[in-house]
């Protein structure tokens, strides 16, 4: 005879506690460049920014506090966690480029430790593995029901930027990602 | 789950992050203020809507954010190729004939 499969109850509340997983860390506020620009404005943007802009899908770069994304063929998404002035040092580039300062239109969790792939899978279809997720790897790319931007930070820390208004939703979405990441 | 390959990313994703975009290869034409309103509608409104292979617009819209063509099958919902906006549409009867080696391998 087949096995019966049986529920486990669980609280409502069950996801708002700790986690022995995963650690998620709303993350402190930061400047944001949305950045636009052709293949010949890219020298002049990466040196008044300090950090090269990427060329290749996936895949960020960093200095400092200073992030570079790629988002799409000539879309950047710029981080500075030092709150510096992204939309100054962009202008000074003398390159043609668009960038609108993002910086309080989006809000980050930090999501840390052995369960943080699993936790951000919970929602997310992108393969994490970090033969094809390495750290440094980053992607827009979809959370539930909601568009958010991933930075691998380091082997076991993810980096997920969402929208300022979606974020109760991730930050809920993630607890019980992260709750069932121990099971 | 179905997988997309986005000629931008290179990389196959899933099809939540994809939209579809309508037909493609249709060619607005330039002198759009002087044309008929059938010739509009013919333009604007009028699909053929084929069984089997079809080439259509896909935009990769919670990726890469770009739009680009996929030659797909509207029967069993299999994308034969992807390529990239602007590039030329590729022949189908050697999809079709490279689907029918695929076929006759397996
Ligand atoms: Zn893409």
């Amino acid at each position: 005879m087949a096995d019966l499969a049986t529920a486990t109850r669980k609280s409502a509340l069950t996801a708002r506690g700790g986690f022995s997983e995963v650690v998620l860390t709303p993350a402190p506020a930061a400047s944001r460049l949305s950045l636009r620009a052709g293949a010949d404005a890219l020298p002049g943007l990466s040196a008044a920014l300090g950090v090269t802009l990427p060329t290749r899908a996936k895949t960020s770069a960093s200095k400092g506090k200073r992030h570079a994304l790629w988002l799409g063929p000539d879309e950047w998404l710029v981080i500075d966690e030092g709150e510096a002035d992204l939309m100054a040092a962009a202008a000074k580039s003398g390159a043609l480029h668009s960038a609108v300062d993002v910086s309080h239109r989006n809000v980050a969790v930090v999501v840390s430790g052995p369960g943080a792939e699993v936790a951000i899978n919970s929602g997310c279809p992108q393969d994490l593995s970090l033969a094809i997720f390495p750290v440094g790897a980053c992607s827009r790319t979809i959370f539930g029901k909601v568009e958010i931007v991933l930075l691998r930070i380091a082997e076991d820390t993810f980096r997920v930027e969402c929208w300022r208004s979606f974020s109760p939703y991730v930050f809920g979405m993630l607890s019980e990602g992260a709750a069932d990441a121990g099971h | 789950m179905l997988l997309i390959y986005c000629p931008y990313c290179e990389e196959e994703r899933s099809e939540l992050e994809f939209r579809n975009a309508g037909d493609a290869h249709i060619v607005r034409p330039t002198n759009i203020a002087e044309i008929s309103d059938e010739e509009f509608e013919e333009f604007f409104f009028l699909r053929q809507n084929p069984k089997g292979l079809i080439f259509e617009r896909w935009r990769h819209i919670h990726g890469c954010g770009r739009f680009f063509n996929a030659a797909r099958d509207t029967v069993s919902d299999r994308f034969y190729t992807t390529y990239k906006a602007g590039e030329p549409k590729p022949d189908v009867a050697a999809i079709l004939k490279g689907e029918q080696d695929k076929g006759a391998a397996r």
